[in-house]
């Protein structure tokens, strides 16, 4: 036993710039696609058919295409259109085309929360004198958040498991390098310590996500 | 006084015509039922005086000011936006179905507006919304959440909301409409007590013994037209129109 955790020790500091890179992924991905989701949301929605098609089309390209590829066009993006070299920190595109294909989901969520909020609702809300920003953020988001949360939760839980898709470009990234000790080692130990991690990480979203659920739980 | 003149309403949605040349005024602390058979225009009548609707032509009037501008072809368009929101705090309106705020609780549903469009300040917000809670039988009931209440309770709480903003106009869409039968009785209740402190009322309303006795006036739609308007011991217990009466004894064969 003692030793299974010295060896899990052992590969967690061996992978330790690969698991900062792999949070880093995660983190940057939410913290942005969460907001632009939202306005991707509203594009989606827009009565200006011109633009709900755009965003349709962007979506679907986004949910229609590996997100790998995504991460690789990206990359090089600037070199084919523009001629330029390509960013010497991976980082910087893995996470914008994280962003970008997560947006595109989350939107799709956002959309379907908006759209499922009656139109009593904003009756209601007009009525009284509310203006449109306040009826938005007052009356149908914290609703929009109660019903979504669940969907969230899995694309969080999918979000850690796809962070893995960055070692197409980077290689201290956590699955890279558990996949390097495991050739070196020529075992799958490695691999199995990552998918570990990856587990216990999202039992812990879940034990969170459930706990927020419970606190919305105080109506209906 | 006049609060309410709507005159020569027109509506059609897409080419069935809803509402045509509508005229009838409310007078200040009176109540006035509006009636008639499934699809006469009721409702759309009442989404228009309540800017949930646009009408096509003709003109809706509260105190002096005008809700729509004539335009040169004959029809009307909304007025400015300063008219808009004065008129809007003209009235306030009562749902069938409620619509409560769901997430906020019963005594946040009654301040919100109060005190983010009138500016009212919260305390004394609260303050007002106690008393109405009272009148409406529900001063236990602050701190609910409208799933906790009955479906009675909760339209208590969507006229308390109203009354909220000190409207001097209360419309009502069909506000028994989605309770069990032996709710109805305490909404009516609250509703008459209303009349009684001549709280200017328009209803729209299945309930024809209830329309009959707290009403000053009951207006009969049918075919999007009005048929008779006038005291409810005329147009109800003497109609001189055919289909006034072949209403009124349809509804008292069920
Ligand atoms: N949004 C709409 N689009 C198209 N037609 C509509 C719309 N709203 C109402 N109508 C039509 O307008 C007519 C009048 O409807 P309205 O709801 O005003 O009648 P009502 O008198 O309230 O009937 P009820 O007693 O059943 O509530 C009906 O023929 C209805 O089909
Ligand atoms: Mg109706």
């Amino acid at each position: 036993m003692e030793q299974f955790f010295e060896y899990i020790g052992k590969m967690l500091s061996l992978m330790g710039e690969g698991i900062g890179n792999s949070l880093l992924i995660f983190a940057m991905t939410l913290l942005f696609s969460l907001p632009l989701g939202l306005f991707v949301s509203f594009g989606r929605m827009s009565k200006y058919k011109i633009v709900s098609m755009l965003v349709k089309f962007y979506i679907s390209v986004m949910r229609g295409t590996p997100l790998m590829l995504q991460i690789i066009v990206i990359y090089f993006c600037p070199y084919y259109l523009f001629g330029v070299s390509v960013a010497e920190d991976a980082r910087f595109p893995i996470i914008l085309a994280f962003v970008l294909n997560y947006a595109a989901y989350f939107a799709e969520i956002y959309r379907g929360g908006i759209e499922s909020i009656s139109k009593g609702q904003y009756e209601a809300a007009g009525v009284l004198g509310l203006s449109k920003p306040r009826t938005f953020m007052r009356i149908v988001l914290p609703q929009v958040i109660k019903r979504i949360l669940p969907s969230v939760t899995n694309e969080i839980i999918t979000l850690v498991k796809d962070t893995s898709l960055a070692q197409i470009l980077l290689t201290e990234e956590m699955f890279s390098l558990a996949k390097i000790i495991a050739a070196k080692e020529t075992s799958i130990a490695p691999l199995l310590v990552a998918g570990l991690f990856y587990y216990i990480f999202n039992l812990l979203i879940a034990f969170v996500m459930g706990r927020v659920e419970k606190k919305l739980n105080y109506y209906q | 006084m006049n609060l309410l003149e709507v005159a020569h309403l027109q509506k059609s949605f897409d080419d069935t015509v809803v509402l045509r040349d509508i005229s009838f005024h409310v007078e200040q602390g009176s109540v006035v039922s509006i009636i008639g058979p499934s699809g006469s225009g009721k409702s759309t009548l009442l989404r228009c005086m309540t800017m949930l609707e646009a009408a096509d032509s003709g003109s809706i009037q509260y105190g002096d000011m005008q809700m729509y501008v004539p335009l040169a072809n004959g029809g009307c368009t909304y007025a400015d936006r300063q008219t808009l929101k004065a008129i809007k705090q003209q009235f306030g309106l009562v749902f069938q179905n409620f619509n409560l705020f769901p997430h906020m609780n019963v005594m946040s549903n009654l301040i919100e507006a109060p005190v983010h469009v009138l500016g009212i300040k919260k305390a004394e917000a609260i303050e007002y919304a106690r008393t109405l809670l009272a009148k409406v039988g529900l001063s236990d009931k602050e701190t609910a959440y409208p799933c906790e209440l009955s479906g009675g309770q909760q339209q208590r709480v969507a006229i308390a909301r109203a009354l909220a903003m000190k409207p001097n106009i209360l419309f009502f869409y069909e506000p028994t409409s989605a309770l069990d039968p032996e709710l109805t009785g305490e909404i009516l209740k609250v509703i008459r007590s209303l009349a009684e402190e001549d709280m200017t009322m328009v209803i729209v309303t299945h309930e024809m013994a209830f329309a009959h006795d707290v009403s000053d006036k009951v207006i009969f739609m049918d075919g999007g037209v009005i048929v008779e308007q006038g005291d409810p011991r005329d147009v109800m217990d003497h109609p001189k129109n055919e289909r006034t009466k072949a209403f009124l004894s349809r509804i008292t064969e069920n």
